[in-house]
């Protein structure tokens, strides 16, 4: 069979040279072969052994690779929509058995039935709200695919209050104007600082029910965050205290050379 | 002397940048996966294979790095998804893909190439640059590194690109796709460094300085090719 003429190869170039032209050419390509090869393992000896950034917000990471992450943050935000929302799944597909996976800030001795949430607002006023209060507000219930930073994902299904209608309930405006959030645990041990957008997003969520029911006191009873478009890192248990401003509140896994953000 | 220009100068650089490019994207995905080692190889109930066996990650110093191989991965998959972008466009445009694409007869002639390369049969079919395995090898490693970044997208912004995820059916299989092509890579890495060797040296000088002498013998690899 004859094949079309476009999908013709054109035969190669041929030449005659002299061997003394040949040298002269292998010995260029050659040359340039391995001084652009001893640059690019010069380049990346460079940047494996970069010095650490000064420990502050975020710590453990190089400072080129800090700032290789920042900047895929800056350039992935632009893509960020409040409309993109992650899939939701019939209740029925969520687990029974849901992963435990962590227990910074939680081996602390606790007694939730004293429990109280703080808002500190940035002006110095703090709000006091009771579990009660909290299951005043209108109620959100989601089932998705939760995704731990680790790599592993499992369908669960949490209740609670959308962080936008608590906002809204207790017409904390002023401060959603901040650019960050931040959430500390009763012993300070484990905190997180996620950015305005992601806290405001619908599918963010002040969580007290798992799988209908009361959430246990190990998935971060009484009060935990569940925010599906960041990893499950910044998902804090046992919320103590919320704060908002304007710079980056700190965070105890970008402390640990994780990216601030882990947005998804 | 005779020489054949084979190789354009572009097509080595997209090829030897590839190549540490490639390599960090394995190393610093290991460094990942380690977070979750949970994939073996099971039939039947019976685990012939675990991914990865202690000894292997404390050779390469694996564990406990999740984080800085986030970081690595996360910088050199920009570089490598440029590159190979790059390259598929420069071989649309240039008309390399002339060379590569297979045909519909290659499918046939790659099991003869490989019995000829097993020293099994005498000959080889009559071939262009490539013959009809190498054809189909290289344009499915494209095929494969296309996956890589659909898969990898999907990993790295479900939520921003959960069009993508539903594409590779999923978060859970889209990592599991991203993990098996990554052996495809492997395995391709293997066979191809076995073949390089045997090709001998004046085929591989022609990936770094571009063209092969040519020895004194009569060609008629394109005119057969037409033939067939």
């Amino acid at each position: 069979m004859k094949k079309p003429e476009h999908f013709k190869e054109k035969p190669p170039v041929e030449k005659e040279v002299s061997g003394k032209q040949l040298n002269r050419r292998n010995f260029i390509a050659f040359g340039a072969f391995a001084g652009l090869s001893a640059i690019g393992y010069g380049g990346w000896r460079a940047l494996y052994t970069a010095p650490l950034e000064k420990a502050d917000i975020t710590a453990k990471r190089s400072v080129p690779l800090r700032r290789a992450l920042n900047q895929n943050e800056l350039f992935m935000r632009r893509l960020f929509s409040r409309n993109h929302l992650v899939k939701t799944y019939p209740v029925n597909m969520a687990a029974k058995n849901v992963r435990v996976n962590s227990d910074v800030g939680m081996v602390s001795k606790f007694d939730p039935a004293a429990w109280k949430l703080t808002v500190k607002k940035r002006n110095g006023d703090t709000l006091t709200l009771s579990f009660d209060d909290i299951k005043k507000m209108p109620k959100t219930e989601i089932v998705f695919d939760f995704k731990c930073v680790e790599g592993w994902d499992q369908i669960q299904h949490w209740g609670g209050v959308k962080f936008s209608d608590f906002v809204e309930y207790l017409k904390l405006h002023d401060e959603a104007n901040a650019e960050y959030v931040g959430l500390v645990t009763p012993d300070k041990q484990y905190y997180v600082g996620i950015d305005m957008p992601s806290a405001l997003h619908p599918q963010t969520i002040l969580a007290y029910e798992m799988n209908g029911q009361q959430m246990p006191v190990v998935h971060g009873f009484p009060l935990r965050l569940i925010i599906p478009v960041k990893y499950g890192i910044k998902n804090l248990k046992r919320i103590d205290t919320i704060s908002f401003s304007n710079t980056r509140p700190p965070d105890y896994w970008a402390e640990q050379g994780y990216d601030y953000y882990s947005g998804l | 002397m005779k020489i054949r220009e084979k190789h354009t100068l572009a097509m080595r650089w997209f090829h030897w940048l590839n190549f540490p490019l490639l390599l960090i994207m394995i190393w610093s995905g290991m460094l990942i996966y380690w977070g979750n080692d949970t994939y073996t190889i099971t039939l039947f109930g019976h685990q012939f294979f675990k991914f990865f066996p202690e000894g292997f990650n404390k050779f390469f110093h694996i564990p406990s790095r999740l984080s800085e191989g986030m970081a690595y991965h996360f910088l050199f998959m920009w570089f490598f998804a440029i590159n190979g972008v790059a390259y598929v466009l420069y071989t649309f445009i240039s008309g390399e893909w002339r060379k590569l694409v297979p045909h519909r007869s290659s499918f046939k002639e790659a099991w003869l190439v490989l019995l000829h390369d097993l020293h099994i049969r005498k000959t080889a079919p009559p071939q262009g640059k490539y013959n009809a395995a190498q054809r189909i090898a290289y344009s499915a490693i494209i095929i494969m590194g296309l996956g890589s970044l659909v898969t990898g997208v999907a990993i790295y912004k479900p939520v921003q690109f959960n069009w993508v995820v539903w594409l590779c059916g999923g978060y859970h299989l889209a990592r599991i796709f991203h993990f098996a092509l990554t052996l495809g890579y492997v395995f391709f890495f293997v066979i191809h460094i076995v073949q390089v060797i045997l090709a001998g040296w004046n085929n591989f000088r022609s990936v770094i300085s571009g063209f092969e002498i040519v020895e004194d013998e009569p060609k008629k690899l394109i005119a057969d090719d037409e033939k067939a």
